[in-house]
């Protein structure tokens, strides 16, 4: 069997590479293996148009974990918070969990909450204020990871944004692309300082379980599933309940789609979400001034080479010429 | 034998003497040394170090939270902001005459040559120390190089460039510090790496003054969108080049004006007519930087956003910083002026400050609530800050005093 008689499978492989994923995680066998071998070797010999395996749109991890935060239901209780709290064992807070003094400002997540709750006013019904979670969203394709020139961030198959601190040197760089504001640092640290935030309680997804958050949320305003089915409940809830909510699913295409998806009664600025931000993913922005970068590499040398090479060239050039005159004027004295 | 000995140990402690007094006293004994140095801007100087200076230690023995005010939705600072946003398009200064001189053939600028170089490494050398002064974790300054390679991010090819093109830098001074230790066969091999180093220089310089600016690309909804533009790695580049230019009329005057018995005939009597030079390739850059903004108002339809208070702010530069220093240096040029070229120079460095401020403090999270005041530094941070400018003019003045920038060496014949 050539490499090229094997080329022409390259559709189903794809259904088959993401069956493989499905059943053990992210280990290739030997098959997937030969076959994406003969996929490659079949483009480079025959460049075969329409697929490049240099930076193919990554859509995702298919089957990866969300959540869907539903604002209409949310009461403000800040179990969440709570459950946040002990399962990553952050320091208690300086206000109790069930103090609602809190909610006079509006916080952020910090390097001690990878998550909190703030209040806003229902334009709709005074009585009734909003509630809005805010954590790390997870983007399908991160700016974090996309802004680090380590790559300390990893986008796991599981949907979580991680974080290694073994790889990072704090340049915050990621909580400047962050468009949400989330990464948080650790100023007071001289040491060991590192970037802190909502971890997806990766281990206990892991394990098969929900995030610590949506299991204590007590009126189920927090869902955790698959983020493909999350949006298809988002769309139902949204359908089947004319005026209740905003017709957006929130982080379903902004900035290349999150795994963390919301709906809300009202619409999402008056909720201090950012709402000035492309459909496509961030790295999208540097795509093109990065792609520059090695035809630069290899073309200024020469360009600037041959500038100078000319100009050698005049001098040279019109040295001869003086001399040959010169010549010919010591010649016509003689 | 024990004798010969202790004659030659003594022989060799005087040659050390003398060759310490020479090279690092300039040839004065240590009282008449420290005489020289009572001069009121020394006292300033010492003054700012001995408050900066432990502040510095502070910040790397309790952590980050002693000296700035960062915070996670304002993660950078004046370190960055000023440091390295503003630090290095100033620095630029290196590759454009190393080009101008080398490749382009400008052979009558070589009296400033050095002075440009040094201005750049040593630009360069203090964005690093301002960085290594931000990094949480500074001792993994390495990790881009060898630890993990973040190909993706433009950052990592700006740490990337930076660290080659400090080198590069260094290996383009080396000649004159080779010469001051009276090196000679070194120094050859130093001189024979100059074009080469030049060529490097170009494409580590584009790509990184371009870098700078891309590094915002990945923040649309943070930057206001007068200043955030897909040409913004363009806006970076082009400024950086006239920056150069000025920057070499601003240090050359600075140097004539109070290191003049360091200058030499050639490097005096150049002067005047380099500067006009350099202003008309300032002026032209400037013009050409001043389309590109247009451009990129234009690109994005954002006439509308000029009448707002951040659209008067960002005429404010566009006009203010860019075209008046712009008119300045065409009307010096034309009436011969020095005086008007050296004052524009100042103005149009002046300019490169603010516009990199703008972009990356002040426009930066432009739509927060509370923004101008989040953005005030505190006076940690500043006095942190002015402890490294001291630092860097310190050093500045320490190699000019000492080694052959703005005199040749009678040693050898040109630099």
């Amino acid at each position: 069997m050539t490499k090229e008689t094997k080329q022409p499978t390259d559709g189903p492989l794809d259904e088959k590479k993401n069956e493989e994923k499905k059943d053990s995680g992210l280990q290739m066998n030997r098959r997937v293996f030969l076959g994406t071998a003969g996929a490659i070797g079949g483009t480079l010999l025959l460049g075969r148009p329409g697929k490049s395996y240099a930076a193919e749109d990554f859509e995702g991890y298919p089957n990866s974990f969300g959540l869907l935060t539903d604002l209409t239901a949310c009461v403000g209780c800040r179990s969440c918070e709570k459950a946040c709290n002990e399962y990553n064992g952050l320091p208690a807070p300086v206000k109790p969990f069930d103090d609602a003094s809190v909610f006079e400002q509006k916080r952020m997540p910090t390097e001690k909450a990878y998550t909190v709750v703030n209040r806003y006013e229902n334009p709709n019904d005074k009585s009734k204020p909003i509630f809005r979670k805010i954590q790390c969203n997870h983007c399908k394709e991160p700016a974090c990871l996309t802004s680090c020139p380590i790559h300390a961030y990893s986008k796991t198959p599981e949907g979580a944004v991680k974080y290694d601190p073994d790889l990072c040197f704090g340049c915050r760089y990621c909580m400047t692309a962050c468009p949400f504001y989330i990464p948080a640092y650790d100023y007071w640290s001289a040491f060991e300082p590192r970037i802190q935030k909502c971890t997806m309680c990766l281990p206990r997804v892991k394990e098969g379980k929900l995030t610590a958050c949506a299991e204590a949320c007590p009126v189920g305003a927090i869902t955790f599933g698959k983020r493909e089915e999350l949006i298809k409940v988002a769309r139902e809830k949204i359908d089947n309940n004319p005026g209740k909510y905003v017709n957006h699913i929130y982080g379903e295409t902004e900035v290349g789609g999150t795994n963390w998806i919301y709906i809300s009664g009202v619409p999402f600025e008056q909720l201090d979400f950012p709402t000035n931000l492309p459909k496509k993913p961030l790295i999208e922005e540097t795509k093109g001034f990065l792609s520059a970068v090695p035809i630069v590499l290899t073309a200024w040398p020469a360009l600037f080479g041959t500038i100078y090479a000319a100009l050698r060239h005049r001098e040279d050039f019109d040295k001869e010429k003086k001399e040959k005159e010169e010549e010919k004027k010591e010649g016509v004295k003689k | 034998m024990s004798t010969n000995m202790t004659v030659k140990a003594a022989a060799g402690t005087e040659n050390f003497r003398s060759w310490f007094m020479n090279k690092l006293l300039m040839g004065m004994t240590w009282p008449d040394y420290f005489k020289s140095l009572l001069t009121p801007f020394n006292i300033v100087a010492a003054i700012i170090l001995c408050v900066g200076l432990p502040l510095i230690v502070l910040r790397f023995a309790l952590g980050l939270y002693m000296v700035t005010h960062a915070s996670n939705i304002y993660p950078w600072g004046l370190f960055l902001g000023w440091g390295l946003f503003g630090g290095v398009p100033l620095s630029a200064t290196g590759f454009v005459m190393a080009t101008a001189y080398y490749i382009f053939g400008f052979k009558r600028y070589q009296p400033i040559l050095r002075l440009a170089v040094l201005t750049g490494f040593l630009g360069y050398l203090f964005a690093v120390i301002y960085l290594l002064c931000d990094l949480g974790r500074p001792w993994r300054i390495y990790y881009p190089m060898i630890i993990g390679f973040g190909t993706q991010s433009v950052l990592f090819l700006v740490a990337w460039h930076v660290a080659t093109y400090l080198s590069v830098q260094f290996v383009e001074f080396s000649p004159a510090i080779l010469e001051w230790l009276k090196s000679k066969r070194v120094r050859r091999w130093a001189v024979m790496l100059t074009v080469g180093m030049t060529i490097a220089g170009i494409i580590l310089s584009t790509l990184h003054q371009s870098a700078l600016g891309a590094m915002l690309l990945l923040v649309p909804g943070k930057l206001h969108p007068l200043w955030y533009s897909p040409y913004i790695w363009v806006f970076f580049l082009s400024s950086s080049i006239y920056a150069a230019l000025a920057m070499v009329i601003v240090v050359s005057t600075v140097s004539i004006r109070f290191l003049k018995n360091r200058t030499d005939e050639t490097f005096r009597e150049s002067l005047p007519k380099l500067t006009l030079g350099l202003g008309q390739g300032a002026a032209v850059g400037m013009f050409v930087y001043l389309v590109f903004k247009i451009i990129g108002v234009a690109h994005d339809n954002n006439w509308n956003l000029l009448n707002t208070p951040y659209g008067h702010w960002f005429l404010l530069e566009v006009i203010g910083f860019v075209l008046v220093p712009a008119l300045l240096f065409t009307y010096g040029v034309k009436k011969q002026s020095i005086g008007v070229v050296r004052f524009a120079a100042f103005y149009a460095a002046a300019g490169i400050i603010f516009n990199r401020i703008n972009t990356g403090i002040i426009a930066m999270n432009w739509n927060l609530p509370n923004h101008l005041e989040e953005i005030v530094p505190g006076w940690k941070e500043t006095m942190v800050v002015f402890a490294i400018i001291t630092i860097h003019i310190l050093l500045f003045r320490w190699i000019l005093n000492r080694m052959p920038v703005l005199h040749a060496d009678p040693d050898y014949e040109s630099h």
